[in-house]
């Protein structure tokens, strides 16, 4: 299979499918807000120059902090962390369980045990806490620390289904062909066995990003993360730290959680979208059939 | 008997790699920060403790790194977490036993709460495929596993106890009344807990839903369900009797690997809650840098995890006879 058969099959499925297609649209849509956020930011986000506490109004669409900061353009501004932080961690994690389960399935015997174990015992081990303990003798956890530590806690999921679908896959006729071609194990690894797995790594990236996102957006609220940069976790913890929710600043606190779960919800979607291509049992049935089947 | 010894020497090897964690990562640390917490306890602390402490952290010690780690994992099995720092002079493990009840009432009923239901739920939505329940609750419950679990806690705060004024939302019971065994104070705890375990609960019954439906979906095209249709079995007993005993296998894994996901939601209910179990007292932990304190809550719900873990694996091999046969 060649990498741009799989790029259109991938695009036509997304065409299709409607829980795909309103995934990709919000994704593009926070890319490129992330990536221009001037552009849409009507104030300066770190500006503490407003009148604190307003309300909706026209100049401040979400209100103010009581910092006198603009809502609004804070939450634009804090796009950007949240979706490097899905991305980044999302591909490198994606890559570890490449690199794991397949090397497991594909090598058998005792190296496939050692891997199996280890990616079980990183499995089981529970990863929440796990990072609070690290982040908290660092103090406060810089960007590339976040992103180390998601990644050595989030990888392990991944690895583990990737390897059992390597492993169905292992003795297909058209790979024991190839072997027996007298090809090398790095072509057919990277030519044979990963392009049918295409779908199945890419749901893995969306949960691996996911998982990304509610862990950043989790211990930035409890101040773990960098609470100065401009985040939509660090957004909420200073808006539970100065009890927005009893003060009478409701939108400071529900703004950035909902932004967090349009970007959360996007990449669920597309999750479970990349699912239903993997098992086509899945699929919603559709009302033609269902009529098909009753009559 | 070969599937339990298997998950047996799984179940130690995890507990060794949770307590060498628990040993290594504060030597891993760029300049111990045990130190500086010594240096903030000076003082305070008799020197037995501290030496205590000096022995846990490996600060100021010639001894060998091997002979610290055995006396590390020796101290552990034993239960000996040393001294609470925050808690001073109480120890460890009296601190974290007065936070346990909480926990497991609030987060070991939701859990169960919500596998049962969304268990049942999930069932339901596949047997009637393409009706109402499977095709309303998949997207609604992606949405929802997409909020951070914290966040539906805020709104339910902002909701139902301020906006509403139905329920308290800080603590696990009213702080000016005194503890004692009466039916008023057991209702003023449940009225404590309802708002967290709503949260809790909408937040996690979704997985177990999606997961319970997809199996479902799969076990029900099977030819064996076919057959009890065809030999005119009554609906109800198809369902629950032939796909859901086998639907319910994969769910049950299901269970014990998604638990970590549960119990890391839990610790940030509890602390948007302040309610007073493990979850928030971690966090408490490591505002007022209490490190022994820290890694004991850390291996103590590591350790829950890993025994549920292994409790499904049973139950599994309970229910499905391959699970025990299989080499």
């Amino acid at each position: 299979m060649k990498f741009s058969t799989i790029v259109k099959g991938i695009w036509s499925f997304i065409r299709r499918d409607k829980k795909a297609m309103a995934g990709t649209f919000i994704l593009f849509g926070l890319l490129l807000i992330a990536a221009f956020p001037n552009f849409f930011t009507p104030h300066d986000p770190a500006a503490e120059v407003y009148m604190p506490g307003v309300g909706l109004s026209w100049n401040h669409i979400l209100g103010t902090t009581s910092f006198g900061q603009d809502v609004f353009s804070q939450l634009i501004a804090g796009t950007r962390q949240s979706m490097m932080i899905a991305l980044v961690v999302g591909f490198l994690c994606t890559i570890l369980s490449v690199l794991v389960g397949i090397t497991a399935a594909y090598a058998g015997g005792w190296l496939d045990d050692l891997l199996s174990l280890m990616t079980d015992v990183v499995l089981v081990i529970p990863t929440f806490p796990l990072i609070i303990v690290i982040t908290a003798y660092l103090k406060s956890a810089s960007f590339w620390l976040m992103v180390f530590v998601l990644v050595v806690t989030g990888w392990s999921y991944g690895a583990r289904q990737l390897r059992v679908q390597a492993l169905s896959l292992r003795n297909r006729d058209y790979l024991l062909a190839a072997r027996a071609r007298g090809e090398s194990s790095i072509y057919v690894i990277f030519v044979e066995l990963i392009p049918p797995m295409t779908s199945l790594i890419v749901a893995n990236f969306l949960g691996a990003a996911l998982y990304a996102v509610l862990a950043e957006s989790s211990l930035q609220f409890i101040g773990l993360g960098d609470i100065s940069t401009q985040s939509w976790g660090t957004m909420l913890y200073w808006a539970q730290n100065n009890a927005a929710l009893n003060a009478g600043f409701p939108i400071w606190a529900l703004a950035p959680g909902i932004a967090i779960a349009l970007l959360g919800s996007a990449l669920a979607l597309l999750n479970y979208a990349f699912d239903e291509i993997a098992n086509p049992a899945l699929r919603p049935v559709r009302a033609k059939q269902l009529r098909a089947v009753k009559s | 008997m070969r599937y339990l010894v298997r998950r047996i020497g799984f179940l130690l090897i995890a507990l060794w790699a949770a307590i060498t964690l628990n040993f290594f990562i504060p030597r891993l640390m760029p300049g111990n920060p045990a130190i500086a917490m010594m240096a903030k306890f000076h003082g305070h602390l008799n020197p037995a403790s501290l030496h205590a402490i000096e022995v846990a952290f490996g600060i100021h010690t010639h001894e060998n790194i091997f002979v610290a780690y055995v006396q590390y994992i020796g101290n552990t099995l034993q239960g000996n977490f040393g001294t609470s720092l925050s808690n001073f002079p109480n120890s460890v493990t009296s601190v974290i036993s007065k936070a346990l009840p909480w926990t497991l009432g609030l987060v070991g009923i939701t859990t169960i709460l919500g596998f049962i239901i969304g268990t049942a739920v999930g069932a339901i939505a596949a047997w009637r495929r393409g009706g109402v329940l499977d095709s309303v609750l998949p997207p609604v419950f992606i949405v929802v596993s997409a909020f951070p679990y914290f966040w539906i806690g805020l709104m339910a705060i902002w909701l139902f106890a301020i906006t509403l004024n139905w329920l308290p939302f800080l603590g696990g019971y009213t702080e000016t009344v005194t503890p004692t065994f009466t039916v008023s104070f057991i209702l003023d705890i449940l009225n404590h807990a309802v708002l967290p375990a709503f949260t809790i609960l909408i937040t996690s019954i979704g997985g177990w839903i999606l997961t319970m439906r997809n199996n479902m979906i799969t076990v029900v095209a099977e030819d064996y369900v076919k057959m009890a249709r065809a030999k005119g079995l009554r609906p109800r007993r198809i369902l629950w009797q032939y796909a859901g005993r086998n639907a319910l296998l994969p769910n049950l894994t299901g269970f014990a690997m998604s638990l970590g996901f549960v119990i890391s939601g839990a610790i940030l209910v509890e602390f948007v809650f302040n309610y007073p179990g493990v979850g928030f007292m971690l966090l408490q932990a490591v505002e007022n840098e209490d490190y022994p304190l820290m890694q004991a809550l850390f291996l103590l719900i590591t350790v829950a995890v890993l025994v549920a873990i292994f409790l499904s694996d049973i139950a599994t091999a309970i229910l499905d006879p391959r699970t025990r046969n299989q080499e």
